[in-house]
């Protein structure tokens, strides 16, 4: 009796498996209002035929918790984010209020343009390293860590004022062009005792399941990203550095060429996707 | 008392390196003819029971990761990523289900995304005490490769 019980539910569960295989064709709305782009065509040289968020790779539970931003849990560390956005810190006796006022207006889309080319430092800069350069540049307070600090809640909060825009980095500015090859060659490097790299995963084999992880394509329009898994707000770097460490590889550190070069090429790949920060994963 | 049981200890351990020593086939010296492996890693049969442990458990070859597998129909979540292997053993022979395992390269192509369990053909930056070691050991291997081939 038991055993046939027991056998029942295995099935049960293998078969709800099986049914959801694929990405679901439904559409994001957030509260019933902001309708999102979660499928879009490809940018030319794009590998696969459409681009699509991994929102459709989720189960209906976790899809329903970012459609509604009282249930999203990632909304807490917005909401903390904008507490530090009126923070004030450092010598200059600064918020970042004080200059910028009201993040609704001055940041709107601000978070679908970047990383984008920064002429000073000849590199790519993304929101984390854009808060760092005006915490030591005109609050005269100090550079958040990574992960640390504010840094989360507050790249969360300023990426959310885009919510809904589609992603548009520019490869025209400067050296970004150059910066895209060098994020696409790591996509393809395999690392690791596992020997697996990016598009392993999310090009090759996304929309399938390994052991109960629906591969998506690894698109990166919702970080910082609130994950079930984990309990908290994830940053992209963050979560850069786990795949690359599942592989059984050493990885980079944060904000490293490397790990910025691929900021740069996966934006690109998620090109024309809203902006879901903080989208909630699983 | 303490002493004794240390030194039989190291005694036990000397015998064991002895016999690894003896007969197993190093990653390096593993020769592929025909896609095949024609003897076994460790110069016995391995052990099928053992096999299906390596095969589920996710701290050995976390095969069902990847591959589902109606022998173990009361596990949840078999993998898709690469085929069923319902009816591996009589698909293929040991021999290459031996090479398939050390390294799915050498039978399938460079493309594909499964890992070399028994080889140092591996992806750059390797974690750095993994360096030169295998997924799986010979023993291990040699139990899949017998679990594997009672799957008809």
């Amino acid at each position: 009796m038991n055993y046939s019980r027991i056998a029942l539910i295995a099935l049960g569960a293998t078969l709800t498996a099986s049914l959801i295989a694929a990405p679901v064709d439904e559409k994001l709305v957030i509260d019933g209002e902001l309708e999102m782009t979660t499928v879009a065509p490809s940018p030319e040289g794009h590998p696969l035929p459409e681009v699509r968020s991994g929102w459709h790779y989720r189960t209906e539970t976790t899809r329903a918790l970012e459609a509604d931003s009282f249930e999203n849990p990632g909304m807490l560390g917005v909401e903390q984010g904008e507490e530090l956005w009126n923070t004030v810190e450092g010598t200059a006796g600064k918020s970042c209020a004080s200059c910028h006022q009201d993040a609704a207006e001055t940041m709107a889309g601000l978070g679908a343009v970047y990383p984008k080319w920064h002429e000073a430092s000849g590199k790519p800069i993304n929101i984390e390293l854009q808060i760092n350069a005006c915490r030591v540049n005109n609050m005269g307070a100090e550079a958040y860590k990574f992960d640390k600090g504010g840094q989360k809640p507050l790249t969360a909060y300023i990426k959310h004022q885009s919510l809904g825009e589609p992603v548009k980095v520019s490869l025209e500015e400067g050296d970004m062009q150059a910066w895209w090859e060098r994020g696409k060659e790591l996509y393809y490097k395999r690392t690791g005792q596992l020997n697996l790299s990016c598009a392993s995963c999310h090009e090759k084999n996304n929309g399938k399941y390994i052991r109960a992880d629906h591969l998506s394509q690894g698109n990166v329009n919702g970080f910082p990203t609130y994950r079930l898994k984990q309990g908290n707000l994830i940053s992209l770097h963050n979560r850069f550095r786990g795949c690359i460490r599942d592989t059984r590889a050493e990885y980079p550190a944060a904000f490293s060429d490397d790990l910025m070069a691929l900021e740069v090429y996966t934006t690109w790949r998620g090109q024309g996707l809203s902006v879901e920060t903080p989208a909630v994963r699983q | 008392m303490m002493r004794k049981i240390v030194s039989t200890a190291i005694v036990a351990l000397g015998m064991t390196g002895l016999v690894v020593a003896a007969d197993v086939t190093a990653p390096e010296d593993v020769k592929v003819e025909n896609l095949a492996i024609s003897a076994s890693l460790t110069g016995a049969p391995g052990n099928a029971e053992e096999g299906k442990n390596v095969f589920s458990n996710r701290k050995l070859g976390n095969c069902l990761a990847c591959h589902a597998n109606s022998d173990m129909a009361d596990q949840l979540f078999h993998g898709e990523v690469g085929p069923s292997l319902d009816g591996a053993g009589t698909r293929w022979q040991p021999e290459v289900l031996r090479t398939i395992v050390v390294n799915a390269k050498e039978v399938f192509s460079d493309e594909t995304v499964m890992p070399g369990f028994y080889s140092l053909d591996v992806g750059e930056d390797v974690r750095k005490d993994l360096i030169g070691k295998t997924i799986l050991t010979a023993q291990q291997v040699e139990d899949l490769v017998a679990y594997l081939s009672t799957l008809k």
